[in-house]
């Protein structure tokens, strides 16, 4: 565990809590693009320089700034005046620590039988898209379907009623 | 303690982080970005095991990943049209106000 | 005189005797027919009834020709049918009628008599509105009294007896609506049923001590020699012996049916019925049933005589008669109502036929009851006649002059009270009436009857010529003119007049043929009859007393025509007598203030019981179960009702607790979801440790 690792989880966890936590949803948006990166950085970090390109590709590059989109369109003037978190978050924060309690435990009973270390992989790119057109290609096609799917499903979703509220 | 299980914990802290931010805010746009943090750990933790786990020539992980992203993707889209159409409709985005459904 | 009776017992029936069950059953049998039709019918129905009482007379006259053809050569009949009816163990009920001399001419005189006053109400009863209903009664009527002539088990006498009670009963009361004739059926019956309280015992009592209700069993019977000789030894109260105390018991019931001191007082209010009836049953023979019975069990009523004396029961029976006969002739003499006199009539008349059977034996009393019953009937439907011709009215004082207006009727009806007089030697009441007397005459145990039954017939004689003087002459004293009644009326009573001239041949000492028939011996026509000591004395004497009488009531009435409001002559000289007289000795106030008034004030009790303590327990119960009913209520409407509604009441709110789980809310439900997944996790990673 270099001390590369640990400042990339440093960067990445302050990252996540900014962006769960600060009043301006913009800056919330901004700080998820910083936890992004830093898990773009843990995929490069653990030789999968694949994933972490189409990381920051797709969720930097499209997620954050569609999240911004969203924000943009969906702003009204004033911020609320009751505050950000709900009303009952202590509860909400409860849970979620519970969450991470149990996964913990179960990572750190178990982490005496997990592999210590192992040599890097090397994965090329050919190596990935010929297991895309070969191995995978079914997942492929369906999550090319899906993602048409999603494209025309959040058009209509989105889109002006007719004779609705204009 | 190995690399995986700090890799681990790392992800479901990150998990976590998600999932207070998905339970608490008020916002729903802010409950979609808690959600594609939930998203992103799972993505880690599945790099993770690849990484360290048996046979990672296969691919197995990176592939699950690849798609994980894609699949997140295309439900942020979705998911952010929705609330979208909601603000059209209700002229906010404060979720403890949509009670309609109460029952 | 009394004879000793002995017949040849014969056991075989012939073939007439086989069929005698016929004689009654058809006319019940039309009758319930009858009682089927609807009232447009009527027509119909008293054909039916004329046409089965026919039938029933000619079969009457071929028995009685049988018996008379066995007695001609020389075997005295009689002939029994037995059956079983009830078997219980060893001891068993009999059933079954008899052919005898006795029933014979008792058959032939029912059914004749009872076929002409058939006949005679079709004209009666031609515009009364029950005409089917009348003629089912009469002919249920005939057939049952026709069941106690034929009988040979005292059993079957008591339910024919019984059934002819019930007959009387509702012809009585035939026109109910009027109270006093619902009142008198109602005396009638309870009357009579005192007395066969007391038959019902002698009955048992036979039953008891003689194994049997037969009479005639082939030496068995409880009327023959064994029977009658056991019954002789058995000593009962007041020394008698078992006999006569059972002979008494049966007395008893004879008097309540034949109108006897003291149970003779439903017989005048009986003449509330349609006429007819009382010329039927109240004149010729129901009231003759008791007189009939008597002559049945006499066996029984002489067993223990010594020759030429009599028996406790039947010097009982005598007195009774003799008195009845004094008594009721006395009250007629004061009466104004035309058939109360020939009621009260009736009644004396029976006194003296039990007097006769008393003093005279069987064929002495039974030639009196089939004179009475021609004439008596002749004279009940001349009544009837003359009420229908003077437009209903029965007052004697609101009648007179009819000789010119009725003269047919006239005729008939001077014939029957001449007749009941003892009009001498062309009557037949003369010789039957002259018979008892002879034997009154002759009587061991004492002489008064004799000259109570002489004073009887010249008040006899007295008061029917008061009434016939009232009725037919003088002058007309009613509203309307009268006049003559139609020949479906007049026709039976020539026919009645003959037979009351008639029936005296047979009667005579001449010939006495009635005696020697029933009492199953040879008779010959004889010119020395009359010479017996003491008979033309006798004939004398009872002809000078009935001239007296008949010469007393012509004096005061004949002649005077007293008008319609004035009082009586007789009631002039003696008013005090007269007043008792009319008001009938007061016998009718006394049972009310003593019998009736004991039986009211129980029955007082008994209604205060019924509704102060059965009824206060019954609606004590009923209140017990309203109060058990109400707290019923309470404990459902409170206990059960609520707990139920508290149950569901806590359900809905544990329900509204739980909906709040429903918010509405995506993030509750993502809290939940979260929460479940940290469970299931736990659980799989506890599960799996070591």
């Amino acid at each position: 565990m270099s001390l590369a690792f640990y400042l990339i989880v440093a960067l990445t966890v302050a990252g996540a809590v900014a962006a769960v936590t600060l009043r301006n949803t913009v800056h919330c948006a901004l700080a998820l693009s910083v936890a992004f990166a830093g898990i773009a950085l843990l995929f490069l970090e653990l030789d999968a320089q694949f994933a972490g390109f189409a990381q920051i590709l797709i969720y930097i590059g499209a997620v954050a700034i569609l999240i911004v989109f969203a924000i943009m369109l969906t702003r009204s003037s004033d911020t609320p005046a009751t505050g950000v978190f709900s009303k009952s978050w202590l509860a909400g924060l409860a849970i979620a620590a519970a969450v991470f309690a149990v996964l913990g435990w179960a990572v750190l009973r178990t982490a005496p039988m997990l592999p210590h270390d192992s040599a890097a992989p090397v994965v090329t790119v050919q190596q990935i898209g010929a297991a895309l057109m070969g191995r995978y290609v079914l997942p492929l096609e369906i999550v090319a379907l899906l993602l048409t799917a999603a494209l025309i499903g959040a058009v209509i979703v989105a889109m002006h009623e007719k004779a609705g509220a204009k | 303690m190995t690399p995986l299980a700090g890799y681990l914990l790392v992800a479901a802290l990150l998990f976590a982080i998600g999932l207070a931010g998905a339970l608490t805010r008020r916002n729903a746009i802010l409950v979609l970005i808690g959600i594609e943090l939930m998203l992103n750990a799972a993505n880690l933790n599945l790099i993770a095991f690849w990484r360290y786990g048996p046979h990672p020539e296969a691919l197995t992980g990176m592939m699950f990943a690849i798609f994980s992203i894609a699949v997140a993707a295309a439900e942020a889209a979705v998911g952010l049209g929705l609330v979208i159409s909601i603000h059209r409709h209700t002229r906010s985005t404060d979720l403890d106000s949509m009670n309609r459904m109460k029952g | 005189m009394q004879e000793t009776i002995s017949f040849t017992p014969q056991l075989g029936a012939s073939a007439v005797t086989q069929l005698l069950w016929l004689i009654p059953a058809v006319p019940i049998v039309a009758s319930g027919v009858i009682a089927l039709f609807k009232q447009p019918l009527r027509r119909m129905s008293s054909a039916l009834a004329i046409g089965s009482l026919s039938f029933s007379l000619l079969l009457s006259m071929f028995a009685f020709a049988h018996v008379v053809s066995g007695w001609i050569g020389g075997n005295a009949v009689r002939e029994t049918v037995n059956f079983t009816w009830i078997q219980v163990g060893t001891s068993h009920v009999d059933l079954g009628w008899v052919l005898d001399p006795l029933s014979a001419v008792m058959l032939v005189m029912v059914t004749l008599v009872g076929l002409l006053i058939f006949i005679y109400s079709t004209g009666y009863m031609a515009h009364d509105e029950n005409y089917t209903r009348f003629f089912c009664f009469l002919s249920l009527f005939a057939g049952a009294m026709l069941a106690v002539v034929i009988a040979n088990s005292l059993l079957l006498l008591f339910m024919g007896w019984e059934l002819v009670g019930l007959t009387s009963y509702l012809l009585i009361g035939f026109w109910y609506q009027k109270p006093s004739a619902a009142a008198a059926a109602k005396k009638a019956f309870i009357t009579t049923r005192i007395g066969d309280i007391f038959f019902l015992l002698g009955i048992v009592w036979l039953f008891a001590q003689t194994g049997t209700l037969l009479f005639y069993n082939g030496g068995a019977g409880s009327m023959e020699a064994a029977a009658l000789a056991g019954l002789l030894t058995q000593p009962a109260a007041l020394g008698l012996t078992a006999a006569g105390a059972i002979g008494l018991l049966i007395f008893c019931g004879a008097a309540g049916k034949s109108g006897q001191f003291p149970l003779h007082v439903w017989l005048p209010d009986a003449m509330e019925g349609p006429t007819p009836v009382s010329a039927l049953i109240h004149a010729a023979t129901m009231v003759a049933a008791g007189v009939y019975l008597i002559a049945r069990v006499y066996p029984l009523m002489q067993a223990g005589a010594l020759a030429g004396g009599s028996t406790t029961a039947l010097t009982v029976v005598t007195w009774v008669g003799a008195s009845t006969a004094v008594f009721a002739a006395l009250i007629a003499v004061a009466q104004n109502d035309i058939k109360r006199i020939l009621a009260y009539s009736t009644v004396s008349q029976l006194g003296y036929m039990m007097a006769g059977l008393g003093m005279g034996g069987v064929a002495v009393g039974m030639f009196h009851l089939i004179t009475h019953a021609f004439f008596k009937a002749l004279l009940f439907m001349g009544a009837g006649s003359v009420i229908h011709g003077c437009h209903e009215e029965q007052d004697i004082r609101k009648m007179g002059g009819l000789k010119s207006d009725m003269p047919v009727t006239f005729l008939t009806y001077t014939i029957g009270m001449l007749a009941l007089c003892g009009f001498p030697l062309l009557f037949s009441g003369f010789w039957s009436k002259d018979g008892i007397l002879e034997a009154a005459q002759h009587w061991s145990v004492a002489k008064a009857p004799f000259y109570m039954l002489v004073f009887g017939a010249l008040l006899t004689a007295f008061y029917m010529m008061r009434q016939v003087a009232y009725v037919f002459t003088g002058h007309w004293r009613g509203h309307k003119p009268a006049h003559e009644s139609p020949a479906v009326m007049t026709v039976p009573l020539a026919i009645l007049a003959f037979f009351a001239i008639a029936l005296g041949v047979i009667g005579t000492p001449l010939w006495p043929w009635f005696r020697a028939f029933l009492n199953g011996q040879a008779a010959s026509f004889d010119l020395h009859g009359f010479s017996e000591p003491g008979l033309l004395t006798l004939m004398l004497t009872s002809s000078v007393v009935v001239f007296i009488g008949l010469g007393l009531g012509w004096r005061m009435y004949v002649g005077r025509a007293p008008a319609a409001d004035e009082p009586d002559a007789l009631e002039k000289a003696m008013p005090t007598v007269w007043g008792w007289l009319r008001d009938k000795f007061f016998i009718d106030e006394l049972y009310g203030a003593t019998f009736i008034a004991f039986y009211w004030f129980w029955a007082r009790v008994a209604d205060w019981l019924d509704r102060r303590v059965w009824g206060g327990i019954v609606s004590g119960v009923a209140r017990l179960t309203a109060a058990w009913a109400r707290l019923n209520r309470f404990l459902d409407t409170y206990w059960v009702d609520g707990s139920f509604d508290k149950g569901c009441e806590e359900l809905a709110t544990g329900g509204g607790l739980l909906s709040r789980v429903e918010s509405g809310r995506v993030q509750t439900y993502l809290r939940l979801l979260a929460v479940g997944v940290v469970l299931l996790a736990a659980i799989l990673i506890w599960s799996s440790r070591g």
